[in-house]
């Protein structure tokens, strides 16, 4: 089977949130409480019960005008991925796909994919003590079926298909927008599999890292120092050491428990 | 929709304006992203508010609401002063050398109005041709006679120049221009513009004149009929389009007949004053064939259980100038005229205008019947916020219905476009759907009137109801193929019919054989037909809505074969427009239809007649050319910018006319009642400053009768919020997200404020002058409540919603010929939570 990847442009995106209801409705995530905080993104970040979050984004340009964007987050699902490689009990998986799937019924809750990630897209639940993310919809395309959020879209934004082919249409999309447009993810962790035509700078938008890549530390330990630990006697020692060294004591982690929101 | 969704995919300019489709018919975008991508369209967005829509067009230009026709009208006058206008056409297909009445006075000789003006209403003498003495009416082609239509045209736009329009509209003047230059580059042969409205349009004291003035820019243009032209009107509501089509409002019968006033007499009365006449000799007058549709209406009624005439009598009547619209309805009911009330998949509570008027007005009858999916703030007004159920005699009974997905029947989207659905599931619980509630409420009324009579029992008793049959579950069930059968219409009885367009040629029908087309309708009772414009719908070749074909042959996404469209499945109406003389396409590239020589070919052709026959295009108008000049309604033969009834100006820049004349006013004294309060109508109102307008959001679907009980909506759109400008909220201190209140005159609402800079104050004749907007989908039963609040049945939401209506906020003030409510201007304050 070709690769295949999600593109989404963002030029022809309308923010109608077709695909976050499509997200939410295939994997029948629970919805939460929520209150208006003074914009349309709802909920207001990645959830344990979000894995598609529809942000919108307000800016004044230079000619006294405003733009408004709409940009999809989900798990960009990268071929050399970070959260798989720190995931101690195989929760985290490359599927036969390449994309990154998750199997909650092995997740230890450590963590550690959530420190790891490059785009901040893993999210702990502690009523169930998991972590969830966006599987690329595994069951659908395991059935030969699409993402159902690129299956929602109206307006051809988002699509599901060959690698090579759409990353020939990413790459002709931006150079026929021109302005600055271009084409985000095929270049980081080896490629990702949600790749963006984007029209400002990365640093513009919220929540999306300007040169993601796999963090050096997690390179260091799980590509270099692990496969020599093997080999050495005190491998698990300076593990231990390196990993005390690189991510300090132990701490607790509420910053990267959910909170749902609540109150009305 | 004079086109068709899939054709915006044709258009070189779409201007949005009036409606925000990405957010609204997010599907629409499909379509103008194709015209985009493939034909390098342009996108043009004109509102108050930087929308959804906005963030995808080329231009944006704002605009203060209300202000469309001064826009608009700008626009005439740029395309007449630059000569963009589409000449050949507007000379062939419009009105435009019509010789008018010298006695016509336009507003700018006239105060602000046109001649005529007698109170609130126009005595229209002088809206009228010159005619010859045989009654022609008299022509320039040349268009130099200054009493000629395009004369007039020119002179009564000439005052609308883009220095005063920018003052009107607060537009910029460059912005102006952008956008009047790139809509009026679609005067070429070669180009097509189309323009996408709403409620944005509708919902003025001057609705239907904001859309007859972009009709006159599509005339100019030689828009109309066109591949990729055309005004569309998007419907707010999946069947909006088929509820109206089948006679849904009180002034029309099903198929746009107009409803008999109690003057007519007999139907012969009815008939002649409802067909039009001409003199034209060249025009074909559709509307000659009123009486065949009068009389096909009314077999559909009674069948042949009584004669036409009797059926005549039958038909319930209006009184001579009544109007009996919603404010009227609700009008009424306040003053207690009602006993009863079904309201019936709608929530008035929360849907109309000055809704504390019109949930007081509940308050005063004696029952109502709420058929509906879920409770809402219409069945339970009597224990909503400030009521005392003590108080309240009115006696509520609640009908669960089934949902569209939970029974089978037809819709007509904007389109026209009529497509049979299927049931997917059962409706839960007792739930039905409503042909069988009607059933059953039918044939329980006939017996009640066959055993104890009462006036007008015949009205009811002699009906025919061939929809369904009583099974053993003691019930009616309603077959919905029956009914569409009977919308198509059928021969009463054995017939030999000539064949339209070929004398001395016939046909045969057998009783019962479905009527081919409206062509063939009868007006001597032999044929029956429930609504002419849907003839050949169900004929022999059976449910022509669930057909599923998807050939084009036309190339321009016609789809004949998917579904039908009324008028007999043509796709573009008006098409004959969109060719020649000879018959050949204004643009070959884009040929909507096309004569080969000895037959058409395309889409359905539309008034074409052979060419060389002469015949003008437009069938619909007894004169066969289209309307620049349009004395057919209450307020204007050219529109004429008014402000809104509630406005933020001292006066009309334009005139000395203030406000549209001919509008009804609720506050004067005899018309209204104590609760039709204004603001802001004679001179400015500090208590209210600032404009406001409603609108909707994409996860919300009217008054979230719906969509509020779905959790994942209600999750991404979780309650009421206002939207106001970076300024406005700084004038005011209040901060992005804070609770607010907004207020008129007539009720407050609680919301969120959204501070943005997407809302842009107004510089209004170098006064500065802001605006806000909320959404209408909210209302109270679906926010959190104490737990003593919830009675042992009541469903309690996943996930709450926040506010109530953004209508208990809007006037009770209408359109002078339709009386929509004005909900898209009107004026209020914004002040933070606990700040008086």
């Amino acid at each position: 089977m070709s690769e295949k990847i999600k593109l989404f442009d963002i030029s022809k995106c309308t923010g109608c949130r077709g695909c976050q209801l499509a997200c939410k409705q295939w994997n029948q995530l629970e919805a939460k409480q929520t209150r208006h905080t003074g914009t349309y993104q709802n909920p207001p970040d990645l959830q344990a019960n979000t894995y598609l979050l529809m942000r919108f984004q307000e800016m004044a340009d230079a000619k006294g005008g405003v733009k408004w964007f709409f940009r999809h987050q989900a798990c960009m699902h990268c071929t050399d991925a970070a959260c798989v490689k720190v995931c101690p009990s195989g929760a985290l998986y490359y599927t036969t796909f390449k994309t990154v799937g998750l199997n909650p019924s092995k997740c230890i809750a450590c963590k550690e994919c959530i420190a790891a990630c490059p785009f901040d897209i893993p999210r702990y639940d502690d009523k169930t003590d998991k972590i969830y993310k966006c599987d690329m919809c595994e069951s659908r395309l395991s059935n030969n079926l699409g993402p159902a959020c690129a299956k929602a879209c109206p307006t051809g934004a988002l699509i599901w298909g060959d690698k090579d082919t759409l990353l020939k249409l990413a790459y002709k999309r931006a150079k026929e927008l021109g302005d600055g447009a271009y084409v985000y993810g095929d270049k980081y962790v080896d490629g990702t599999h949600l790749v963006y035509v984007l029209q400002e700078k990365a640093s513009v938008y919220a929540a999306l890292p300007k040169s993601p890549s796999v963090p050096l530390s997690i390179v260091l330990w799980k590509d270099v120092l692990k496969p020599l630990s093997l080999l050495a006697a005190g491998g698990v020692l300076a593990g231990s050491f390196l990993h005390y060294i690189i991510h300090g004591p132990k701490t607790p982690d509420d910053d990267s428990v959910t909170k749902t929101e609540g109150g009305e | 929709m004079t086109n068709h969704w899939v054709d915006f995919r044709n258009s070189d300019v779409i201007l949005i304006m009036g409606s925000n489709p990405a957010s609204n018919h997010p599907v629409s975008f499909k379509w103008i992203q194709e015209a985009i991508d493939k034909r390098g369209a342009r996108l043009l967005c004109v509102d108050p508010r930087f929308t959804q829509s906005a963030a995808k067009a080329h231009v944006y230009a704002p605009l203060r609401s209300g202000t469309d026709i001064a826009f608009l009208g700008g626009m005439i006058k740029y395309i007449l002063d630059n000569n963009l206008y589409f000449a050949e056409y507007v000379k062939l297909y419009t009105n435009a050398s019509f010789l008018v009445n010298p006695a016509l006075k336009l507003p700018g000789d006239n105060n602000g109005v046109f001649s005529g003006l007698e109170g609130s209403k126009y005595n229209k003498d002088t809206w009228s041709y010159q005619t010859g003495g045989d009654g022609v009416i008299k022509k320039d082609p040349s268009f130099q006679d200054p009493n000629c239509v395009f004369q007039l045209l020119k002179k009564h736009y000439s005052r609308y120049n883009p220095d005063v329009v920018s003052k009107i509209c607060g537009t910029p003047k460059d912005k102006l221009l952008e956008i009047y230059k790139e809509y009026a580059s679609t005067g070429k042969p070669d180009k097509a513009g189309v323009e996408l409205y709403a409620m944005g349009w509708t919902q003025h004291t001057v609705g239907v004149q904001n859309i007859r003035t972009m009709c006159i820019i599509q005339l100019l243009l030689g828009n109309m009929g066109i591949a990729g032209g055309g005004v569309a009107a998007m419907r707010g509501e999946s069947n909006v389009q088929g509820s109206t089509d089948h006679g849904l409002l009180f002034h029309i019968w099903p198929g746009y007949l107009g409803t008999p006033t109690a003057s007519l007499k007999t139907l012969k009365e009815f008939n002649e004053k409802r067909t039009p006449t001409t003199k034209e000799k060249n025009s074909l007058n559709w509307w000659k064939n009123f009486p065949k549709y009068s009389a096909s209406f009314l077999r559909s009624m009674y069948g042949k259980n009584v004669t036409l005439e009797e059926a005549y009598q039958l038909m319930p009547k209006l009184d001579d100038g009544a109007n009996y619209s919603w404010l009227t309805i609700f009008d009424q009911m306040y003053k207690g005229k009602f006993t009863g009330f079904f309201a019936w998949g709608m929530n008035p509570a929360c849907s109309g205008a000055h809704s504390n008027k019109v949930r007081q007005a509940m308050g005063k009858l004696d029952w109502m019947v709420n058929v509906n999916l879920f409770d809402n703030e219409t069945g339970s007004f009597w224990r909503g916020p400030g009521m005392d159920p003590a108080k309240i005699k009115t006696e509520v009974f609640m009908l669960p219905c089934a949902a569209s997905m939970e029974k089978e029947g037809s819709l007509a989207n904007s389109s026209r476009l009529m497509q049979w659905r299927y049931k997917a599931v059962n409706p839960p619980g007792v739930a039905l759907p409503d042909g069988d509630i009607m059933s059953e409420i039918y044939f329980k009324v006939k017996e009640l009137y066959e055993k104890h009579g009462g006036p007008l029992k015949e009205a009811l008793t002699k009906i025919t109801w061939p929809y369904g049959k009583k099974t053993l579950d003691g019930h009616y069930h309603y077959d919905p193929h029956a009914v569409a059968k009977e919308i198509n219409g059928f021969f009463l009885e054995d017939k030999k019919v000539e064949v339209p367009n070929k004398k001395g040629e016939f046909k045969e029908f057998k009783k019962g054989d479905p009527v081919p087309t409206f062509a063939w309708l009868q007006d001597d009772g032999s044929t029956s037909s429930g609504c002419w414009v849907y003839c050949g719908s169900y004929a022999d070749k059976g449910n022509m809505a669930a057909r599923r074909g998807t050939n084009d042959a036309s190339g321009i996404g016609l789809y004949p074969e998917w579904a039908w469209t009324w008028p007999v499945n043509r796709r573009i109406i008006y098409n004959g427009a969109s060719v020649d003389l000879n018959g050949k396409p204004w643009d070959p590239k884009r040929p909507v239809i096309a004569w080969t020589g000895d037959k058409w070919v395309g889409d359905v052709p539309d008034g074409a007649g052979d060419p060389g026959s002469g015949r003008p295009p437009f069938i619909m108008k007894p004169d066969g050319v289209a309307s620049l000049f349009g004395p057919g309604l209450a307020d204007g033969p050219f529109p004429e910018h008014y402000e809104p009834l509630e406005c933020p100006v001292e006066k009309n820049l334009m005139s000395p006319q203030k406000n549209n004349p001919a509008i009804k006013r609720f506050d004067k004294p005899g018309v209204g009642s104590d609760m039709d309060v204004y603001s802001g109508v004679a001179s400015c109102d500090p208590r209210f400053p600032f404009i406001c307008s409603t609108y909707r959001v994409s996860e919300h679907w009217q008054t979230g009768v719906l969509t509020r009980w779905c959790p994942w909506l209600a999750e991404m759109q979780p309650g009421m919020f206002v939207e106001m400008s970076l300024e406005l909220a700084k004038e005011r201190n209040i901060k992005n997200g804070e609770k607010v209140i907004v207020k008129s005159p007539r009720g407050e609402v609680e919301a969120a404020a959204i501070v943005t800079p997407r809302f842009k104050p107004f510089n209004i004749d170098g006064n500065i002058v802001h605006e806000v907007g909320i959404p209408w989908h909210f209302g109270w039963i679906t926010q959190a409540r104490p737990k003593s609040k919830y009675g042992p049945v009541d469903k309690k939401p996943e996930v709450f919603t926040f506010g109530d209506a953004a209508n208990l906020l809007t006037p009770t003030i209408g359109d002078a010929n339709t009386m929509i409510p004005e909900s898209k201007a009107f004026m209020v304050n914004v002040v933070k939570k606990g700040v008086i």
